[in-house]
Order: C-alpha cells, then structure tokens, then sequence
C-alpha cells in the first residue's frame, strides 16, 4: 500500500449511513505477468510485435495506393469489391488498430496496475476565496466609479443591446420575403397553363391519350418545363411534376365538378406528396391507391386523390385535363389549389374533400 | 524525456533544481522541456496532472469512443473539402462512373462521384467519414443512457450534463446538413423533407423556409449554406462544447461506482501517465482502426445509386439515418391532423411530431437534474454512481423513454420492418401508434418492479449470504442447502448507498394565517411526487439487522467475516 | 383504412377493367406489332391444343374452364401469352395459395408447356404476345443510353422498387419485388403487362428503346463495384443498425477487454 491509499472513514455521518462500514481500498493482487516471468516476457513480445507490424502494414498501404489500379474491381464472397480502396482500409487499419492493441496490452500487462486514490476538492470555492473575490469585486465597482453615476452602466448596456438590432438586420436578405405577392408567383404557382402539352418525364414524349391503356401509369412533366434550366428548372419541376393514370371510368368515382377533367378515365394528379412533399407514384394498378414512399401517406386516385392512409392531411390536387386537336394530352389550366406541403399563409378551403361533387 | 516511463508517482513530483536529484531515468528536465518550462511553467502543468487519477470502468470508455470519432470526423472531413464543390452549379458528369455518364447534375454531385471513384482513397475516407458520424452519435447516445442510469448527472455535474445535451442536439444538425451536402437522390429527399417540416411551422414557417432555402425549394444556395454549417460553424461550436465538457471533467475528477474504498472524497483507479494514458491513447487508435475496417469492408451511402437530385423522383426506403430515425418514425405514424382555420393551414401532422417533439425532448433531458433534486431535495454534491436499481424510478423512466424512442424508431423504418419481417405496412404504422403510448408505461412499471426485485435480493444477500450450491441431508433426511456469507467488500458495495425520505409537506401558513413560500417549505404536490418517486425503496438493512443475523446461530445466516 | 366500399369497388371493377384492357391491348397490338400476331400455322394449333389441356388441369379452377375468371381469380381474355409467360416463368403462377400477393418462386412448368398455355391464351383474345429478344437487346448501348435508363429507372421504377432495385414496401402487406437476376425478358412483360398492383408501362409513353435502356442499366448496376458488403442494399435503416451492432458492440467488448482486470496470480 503506498500512502496515496485512503483509508477506512469512520465519521458518524458514515456510520449512519453505512451499516457495514468502508473496509477500506481491496488488497492489490499481483498479475500472472507480475508473477511469473515467462508471462510478462510473453506479452512483452507480444507488444513488440504488435508494433512492429505497423511498418509492415504502412508500407503495404503505400503499395496498395500505387500499384493497385483504382477501377480494379474483384468478387469475393457475393461482393465486387472496390479492390483498392478496400485494401487501403484493411492495411491501414489495422496498423491502426495495431498501435492501439500494442499500446493497451502493454497498459493491462505490463505497466504497474496497483490502484491508486486521489483526493477530491469540493468544485465550491472556500469562503476566504468568495470573500476575496467580493472584495476585489468591490474595489474593481468602486474605481468604475459606476455607483455615483449610475447612467453609466444602464447606458453601455442599451448600447450593447441595440447593437443586436443591426445585426440582426443584416441578415434580411437571407432570401426573398414571403409576401402574398411573393407567394402567389413562387410556391402558390406552377408553370402548367391552359395548352400545355403533357410529356413523359426524362424521354419528352407527348402523350396521346390513345396510348394510354388501363392501368398504365405515366410520370410525366409540362412540355415548357425543358426551356427552364439549372434552379429555375428544379423550381418548377419540383412542383410541376405529374402522375397520369389510367382507370376504367366506372370502376372510380368521378365528382359532378371533375367530369370534364378526365378523357376516359384518364386522370392527372400532383406528383408531390400534400405532406411534405416527397414525389409520389408508388400506384396500385387494381386498387386505385398511390402510396408515398417516404411516410406512408396513401391518396385513392379512384377518388379524386383524398387520403386513406398515412400523415397526409389534404387531398393531391388534380390537374385538370383535355385533349388537343392531335389528340395529345393537355392541361386546361394550372393546379386550382397550390400543389405541395401546407404553409402556414395556404387558403385550404377549397382543396378536394371526400364527398364533395 | 517524456518518452520514458517514469516508475513511480513520488519520482514526477520532485522537479525542482535545488531538490536532491529524483531517482529514476530521468535525473532532471533538460533541452526543450526546460525551454518550455522556462515560458509556459511546463513542469507546473505536468506535476499537477501527470498522475491525475482516472477510475477504470468499460461503461466510461462510451464518452470516449464519441470524442475520438469526433477527431476522426474532423481528419475525414479536412481530406473531403479538398475536392468536394459545394455548389449546385448544373454539369454533364464525364467522370469515370460509367452509369451517370451524360448526366446532368450539380457540382456537389459530381465532386462527391469523383472523390469516390477518381481519387484514389477517396472513396474509403468518405466511407470512414460516415461511420464515423453514425459512430459519433451513437456514442453519444450511449454515454448519455450510462450518465442517466448512474446519475452521474447530480451536482455538481448538472452543467456538464446540459452541455452534453447540448453537443447531442448540435450533432444532429451537423449530421443532418452533412447528410444533405452530396446532392444525390437520398439527399434531396432528405433536403425536401426538411423544407416541409420547416414550413409546417405556423405563423413563421414559410419565412424560415424562404430565408434558409433563399426562395422556394430546392432553389441554388441550400448546399453552400449547409457546407458553411457543416464544417465551419458547428464544428467550431461542438469543438468549445467539448473543450468545456472534458475541462469540467477535469476539474470535477471522474465519478466511480462503489466498491470498498471509494468514497465520495477519493477517487480511485489509475494514474494518467502512464495507465491510463496508454489506454485512452490505445482505444484512441482502436477506435480509429474500427472505424477504417468499417470504411474498408461495409459500403455506406452509396450516392452513385441513388443518382443525382431530381425533385420529381425518389426510392423506395427513403430514410434519414439513424440518428433522426425517431422523429421520422414520429412524422409517419402521426395521424393526418391539420386544421384549416380562416385562410390559415395549421399543419399538425408535421409540426407536432417534428419541431414539437424534439422540443419537448430535449428540453425534458434539460431540466432532468433539476427535477430530481426537486424531488428528492438532495442539493448534496455525489461522485459515487448509483447503481441503477438503487434509483428504481428513475431507471423505469429511462427505460420508458428508450422504449418511447425505441417505438419511434421502429416508426422510421416500418417500410423496412414490413418488407423483412412480411408485415402489413399499415398494421405497422396503427400498431405504432397505440404502442408509443402504452409501451412506455408498460416499460415503466416492469422495470421499476424489476429494480425494487433486485433491491430485495441484495437485502438477501447482505443478510444471508450467497447460496453455497451444495445440498445437504440432514440426519432426518431432509435437504438444505446451506448459504456461504459474501465478502465484507461487497457487503460494503451493496449497502453504501443512500435511500431517500420522501419530503413531507409544510405547512402552508404560519401560526398568524400567513402564506409560507419560498426555500425550505415544500407544497403538498411536491411531497406528493416526491413520494411517488422515492417512496418505495426496500430498506436496506440496518447494521442492527446485520448484527442480529450474526448472533442467529442459524446455518443459513453465517456471520460476516471482519 | 381501406374503406369497405371501396373494397367493393375494386372486385366490381375488374372485369370492366379486363373488358376494356381487351379491347384497348388489342387495338393497339393490331397496329403495333402485326407480325407477332400471325401464327395461324398448323403447328401452332396443335400447341394451343395442348395448352388447353394444360390449362384446364393447372389454371382453370380460378380462371376458368375457358379463362372467362370466376371469384378465384381473373378472367384472362386477352391479357396475353406475354403475361402468362411472366406469370408462369417466374412461377408466380399457378399461385400456391391464394393471398395478398404471389411471390416469385423457382420454376417448375417447362418451357414447352409455358408456351402452350400461352399460345392457348393468346388464341382467347389477343393481347401483348411474347417479344422478341430485339426489342429489350441491351447489348449494344453505348455508356450515355445505358445513363438515361438509369435516369428512367429512378423516374418510374425506383420509387416502388428502390434506388438498388431491392425492392420495397406497398400498403397491406404487399411489397414491390426485388429486381436483382430478373431476366430481361421479364423487365420488359412484366412494364408491359402490369402484373399484380404494378402499373402498365406502355410503349405509348416508354417505347422498346427506353425499355432497353433500364434494362440495361439494370443489368450493369448488378457489375458495378461495392466498397464493401451491400448490408443489404436497404439504405439507412441497416447502415444504422450495423453502426450500433458492429460499432458500438464491438468497441464495447474492446471496452470491456481494456478495464478488465485480466488473470491474477491468486
């Protein structure tokens, strides 16, 4: 025992609190590798050898990093592995890992294990301390000269305060202000009008509604939207984005007010989610339902978009749909309602409810 | 001079030059050390935190694991911005990934594919890097669960405890914006799922969404604005929250569990040079090492499949990862609540499960140490942990709250859960909605019948001993089997800690009819919580009880050797 | 959620929805690809003649003697010997119970009596034959088209069938299947037909091309290399669950070996 070891305490408080009391710090027991030379020579080799891998692995990662062409490819248990960037793993890490092992196994075998105790100090300051602090502080007020003009503080204060405001308002210009003017252009439009050509999305194919057979399924996108680019496009796309579908016109329920939205059963809906806004065309031909993959909101397109499952609280608008003179699918018009996740400033009154006609 | 180990704690702490010489390898300072010495009082700071003790324990190596994936976040992460572009500026990809050849997508995609495919390396640093961060918050994670169960948050640690809410909170939203730099499919989603939750939110929502996004979603300034977060500015904060987590580590010294010896003026365990140094600094490397092997062996967030960000497509198992697992699981099982009052839409289904539930959470973690010593009017400092039985309500809310979580997260991925394990997606999500609320209370009542079980048992065991494992026949014929006492060290380990009174109301006036308030008096609810929280510990026993089962004279209550 | 009346819908729907399929799949097969339709030849008889019989003893006790449907299953006038050569190929029919869903299992019917059912149900009314290997050939796609398949495949596929094309969940119990080692072939009757709750994918919208294209792409995504095992290929759900299990469970053992206190001498 070296005189770092506490021991016993037997203060009354203790003894009430202890019914057995502290026997004090458990004897030190000496290590197999303490004991027994042959054993700490073993794991001092052991150590040594840990670290003398580490060069060993180094210099098979340098050789990895030049020699192994980066497109290298290999298959190994069901795996085409990355061949080089996976053997520039296995060899750096594990000299890694070696340098910890070796260092951990000398620490548990080798090092001096006897236990130790260090005394605690109370995180508080003495009461010498809080009392020279106080006086320090005092002195410090009093050449401030802050308790005969009181102003001073209360002034540098408002001062420091009021500096927040233009701080604050240089950051305005984070982005534009969402006025209703602002809102009526951006995230309340999209860019479908009154003859806009419905088209496959990715191929640009016009779709006739012809081509269209029950239960297909087209995602499809305005024909305009190929004449935006870069994040005008991602703007709009990611509220213009459409699912077209086709059902049989009597087996779902077409509301008196939409009778002249569909040809034939063909019908147009937002493609993004009204919950937060995931693009959406997980359908089920047989059922009708259109499931998001994101959470799990599912809208019947058998009946003008409206939830039947999942977070989602509104109905998908619907796109309102004709024909052209060559029989192609085209918008009437844009969405009636904004398509997309709610706002606080959205006017949801007149979103599709079930029931209605 | 440093390398060299010196052998004993007497030897470092005589330096010094008119002392008499130490006796060991190293006889006095000398060459840089004494420069340094001579400028920054080197041999001061060395004396007073060179054999600084550390207590050694597995469950403490969790903090660890979570600082060292940080510093391997930060090494991963310097690598990466030397290619990656943060920029949504549109490109065609010519770049070796054959399958995105022609495509058009943003910068930030594209330098994300070529630190994968084109620089050598890159691909493991940016695997690693991922682990990494899945690794850094699960540690966190953990450690928290280990300083809740202990109660290792009481004072004089409650400010420590509240900063480590604090960096677990910001390394979400690291984790979260790193998610979302690369740009690819799983990204965007992510990227749009944010942007909905945003603008959920009522009366400021929208403005918050134009001033984050600059305009609609996805817009062009998202990915810089998140690359300036991600490596600048939450770095910086979670570096001076960790500085200050490990100083007050430091200065408090570290909290131990009971056992003999350990008292709550000790502490007891190893020296930092060399001990504990050489551990810490090992699982340093070892961490590192796992986490390359990781890197090396488990592929992570490929963005080459999910292809560059399109607002108008998405995959199957679009999930966030882990770490915001629960307050996915939240959004999906949340019923389609919105109210839509005036020309208003007040979106519930977003905005309770999203910024209300991490609200409530995090607060809740907050204040939890102020509550407890609300309850138990303990304003005492503690530095031995209590085992977590000894708090039996306490560990039952923990566990209620990790099967909350746990139910949550099950949320997250119910598309996964249904697929693997062939369930009804559906019956999964309505399962989940009952099982959020009942699992807990379910949780809460087990546990804390478990923990009031094992209080009983160690009661047992102080005052009978342990079971002997051999049967005896008597000349009757009947079987016993005699019980063997347990070891004055454990004995000692099983009755130190302290059981709480419950408070007891004060009375509210005084004998004049007036109002009594403020510190010292305690209302009947408090008394009444309190009770509900420390009222129903099994006392342990008394040394009379100890004693008495000494003088017993029965076989089955042998005496406590001394 | 799945109201009632909307369950009754969908059975009263059905053969209106074959009824109309037939009509319109037959229209647009007599003008797109007239040259699959001639095979009026004796030999082929003799094949719809055995098919029959093969029918009659496999499928008729759900679709009927003559494939006209019954309450089992669906009528199967003029879906097409391009459907019953998926459905049978992958064995998904003749189902093994009825249920939600039939999953894919290993092939038990040879190719002959495959094709003899078909042919017997192609001759019903006629419906989207079986293609010839030209209009899904991948073989000769240069880098760029096998690019804009990937970009087609996330556009209509992977929202069901998952951006590694491993499959996913839909409502109910049912799941999108995973795509790896589907034949070719396959890929392009199962877009065409819309078998089960997968939607048509027509040649009006996705021409044979495109169709070649995802496939493809399909086929080089199973070639590409992996940094490492797939966990499955499920995204962040497993790499989570695998950072805990691997990660934190292994560095916690590592943990445990570093503050044990190992072998004493007594």
């Amino acid at each position: 025992m070296t005189p770092e070891h506490s021991t016993a305490l037997a203060t009354p408080e203790d003894e009430m609190l202890h019914p057995v009391l502290d026997p004090g710090i458990e004897e030190h027991v000496e290590r197999y590798s303490d004991a027994d030379a042959a054993v700490g020579d073993r794991a001092y080799k052991q150590v040594v050898l840990c670290f003398g891998l580490v060069p060993v692995l180094a210099i098979a990662f340098v050789v990895v990093y030049f020699a192994v062409p980066a497109d290298f490819t290999a298959r190994l248990l069901g795996v085409n592995w990355h061949v080089h960037s996976t053997l520039l793993g296995l060899t750096g890490g594990l000299a890694v890992l070696l340098v910890g092992i070796g260092a951990i196994h000398w620490a548990r075998q080798l090092m001096n294990d006897t236990e130790i105790a260090e005394e605690r100090h109370a995180a508080s300051s003495s009461d010498e301390e809080k009392n020279g602090f106080v006086e320090k502080l005092n002195a410090g007020i009093a050449d401030a000269g802050v308790h005969r003009r009181g102003l001073l503080v209360s002034s540098l204060g408002g001062a420091l305060g009021i500096l927040a405001v233009p701080a604050v308002v240089t950051l305005a210009d984070l982005g534009p202000w969402p006025t209703a003017a602002v809102r009526r252009e951006t995230i309340e439009k999209t860019i479908w009008a009154d003859g806009v050509r419905v088209v496959n999305d990715n191929n640009w194919l016009p779709l006739k509604a012809s081509d269209l057979e029950i239960g297909q399924l087209v995602n499809a996108e305005p024909e305009n939207l190929r004449e935006l680019h870069g994040a005008a496009y991602h703007n709009a796309k990611a509220k213009a984005a459409l699912i077209v579908v086709r059902m049989d016109p009597n087996s779902i329920r077409i509301p008196e007010s939409r009778r002249d939205w569909q040809i034939g059963g063909i019908l147009a809906y937002s493609k993004i989610c009204t919950h937060v806004g995931c693009p959406i065309s997980l359908w089920e031909q047989q059922t009708h339902h259109l499931l998001c993959p994101c959470h799990q909101s599912t809208f019947d397109l058998g009946n003008s978009g409206v939830v039947v499952f999942g977070p989602a609280a509104r109905a998908l608008p619907q796109l309102p749909l004709r024909m052209d003179a060559q029989g192609y699918l085209v918008a009437q018009s844009d969405f009636t309602v904004p398509v997309g996740p709610s706002f606080f400033e959205r006017d949801s009154r007149n979103d599709f409810k079930d029931g209605d006609q | 001079m440093m390398a060299k180990p010196a052998a004993t704690a007497e030897q470092a702490e005589v330096l010094e030059t008119h002392a008499p010489a130490p006796a060991g390898p190293v006889k006095k300072l000398g060459g840089p050390a004494i420069w340094f010495d001579e400028r920054i009082g080197l041999a001061k700071l060395g004396k007073a935190s060179l054999r600084k003790v550390f207590p050694d324990h597995w469950s403490f190596l969790l903090g660890e694991i979570a600082l060292y994936s940080f510093i391997v976040l930060l090494l991963t992460g310097l690598f990466l911005t030397i290619w990656f572009k943060p920029s949504m500026g549109e490109v065609e990809y010519h770049g070796s990934y054959q399958l995105m050849r022609g495509l058009a997508m943003s910068q930030a995609f594209e330098s994300t594919l070529q630190i994968s495919f084109d620089v050598r390396g890159g691909m493991l640093v940016r695997q690693i890097h991922h682990w990494a961060a899945i690794l850094f918050m699960a540690a966190m994670t953990a450690h928290m669960l280990r300083v809740f169960f202990t109660g290792a948050f009481r004072k004089p640690r409650e400010l420590n405890w509240l900063i480590g809410v604090g960096l677990l909170s910001l390394g979400m939203i690291a984790g979260m914006t790193g998610y979302s730099l690369p740009d690819d499919l799983l990204s965007g989603t992510g990227l749009r799922f944010t942007d909905g939750a945003i603008r959920a939110v009522p009366i400021v929502g929208t403005w918050v969404e134009f001033f984050i996004f600059d305009g609609e979603f996805p817009g062009d300034a998202i990915i810089a604005r998140f690359y300036m977060a991600h490596i600048l500015l939450l770095p910086a904060i979670l570096l001076g929250l960790i500085a200050a987590h490990m100083a007050l580590v430091v200065y408090h010294k570290h909290t131990q569990f009971p056992g003999p010896g350990r008292t709550e003026k000790n502490v007891v365990g190893y020296p930092l040079f060399p001990v504990y140094a050489a551990k810490a600094g090992g699982f340093f490397f070892i961490v590192f090492g796992v986490l390359i092997l990781m890197g090396a062996t488990m592929s992570i967030n490929q963005v080459w499949l999910y292809g560059p960000y399109n607002p108008a497509q998405v995959t199957a198992g679009s999930q966030p990862d882990w770490y915001m697992g629960w307050v996915e699981g939240a959004v999906r099982i949340m019923p389609g609540w919105e109210s839509h009052w005036g020309p208003t839409t007040w979106s519930w289904n977003v905005f309770v499960p999203f910024a209300i539930l991490m609200g409530i959470f995090y607060t809740a973690l907050g204040i939890w140490p102020f509550v407890e010593s609300w309850l138990t009017g303990d304003k005492r400092p503690h530095h031995i942990l209590d085992r977590p039985r000894n708090a039996p309500t306490r560990t039952a809310l923990g566990v209620a709250g990790m099967t909350f979580y746990g139910l949550l997260w099950a949320g997250g991925g119910n598309d996964i859960l249904a697929t693997q394990f062939s369930l009804s997606l559906n019956s999964v999500t309505w399962f989940l909605r009952f099982a959020v609320f009942v699992g807990p209370v379910i949780a809460f009542l087990v546990t804390k019948r478990m923990c009031l079980s094992l209080q009983r048992a160690d009661r047992e065991r102080v005052l009978h001993g342990s079971e002997s494992g051999i049967l005896v026949r008597s000349q009757i014929g009947g079987y016993s089997e005699p019980h063997v006492p347990i070891s004055v060290d454990e004995a000692f380990t099983l009755t130190q800690h302290r059981q709480y009174t419950p408070l007891e109301a004060t009375p509210t006036e005084d004998e004049h009819g007036v109002k009594l308030k403020g510190p010292g008096t305690v209302s009947g609810l408090r008394a009444k919580l309190s009770a509900w929280y420390s009222g129903y510990d099994v006392a342990k026993p008394t040394a009379a009880q100890i004693a008495e089962s000494h003088h017993h004279g029965d076989e089955d209550t042998p005496a406590l050797p001394h | 959620m799945r109201s009632g009346s909307s369950r009754r819908r969908h059975k009263a729907a059905r053969p209106f929805a074959v009824a109309l399929a037939l009509v319109l799949m037959g229209a647009l097969y007599a003008v797109l690809s007239p040259a699959t339709q001639v095979a009026a030849d004796t030999g082929m008889s003799a094949q719809v003649a055995e098919g029959k019989g093969l029918f009659q003893v496999t499928c008729s006790s759900c679709h009927g003697l003559n494939g006209e449907g019954s309450s089992q299953g669906p009528s199967l006038i003029g879906v097409g010997a391009a459907s019953v050569d998926f459905q049978m190929s992958t064995n998904r029919m003749p189902m093994a119970r009825p249920g939600q869903q039939a999953p894919r299992r290993p092939v038990t019917y040879t190719a002959e009596e495959i094709a003899a059912i078909a042919a017997f149900v192609q001759s019903l009314g006629p419906g989207p034959a079986i293609p010839p290997s030209s209009a899904y050939d991948a073989s000769n796609l240069d880098a760029e088209a096998i690019a804009r398949g990937g970009e087609l495949f996330r556009s209509n596929c992977s929202a069901c069938h998952q951006a590694a094309a491993s499959g996913g969940a839909l409502p109910n119990g049912k799941y999108a299947p995973s795509l790896h080692g589907v034949e070719p072939l396959h890929i392009y009757e199962a877009m065409r037909t819309g078998p089960q709750q997968m939607p048509v994918f027509s040649a009006g919208a996705i021409p044979d091309e495109d169709v070649a294209s995802i496939i493809g792409y399909l086929k080089e995504l199973e070639q590409q290399p992996s940094a490492g095992f797939s966990l499955g290929g499920l995204g962040p759900v497993t790499e989570g669950f695998f950072g805990w299990v691997v990660g934190i469970g292994g560095l916690c053992l590592v943990a445990v070996w570093i503050a044990s206190r190992g072998a004493r001498a007594k």
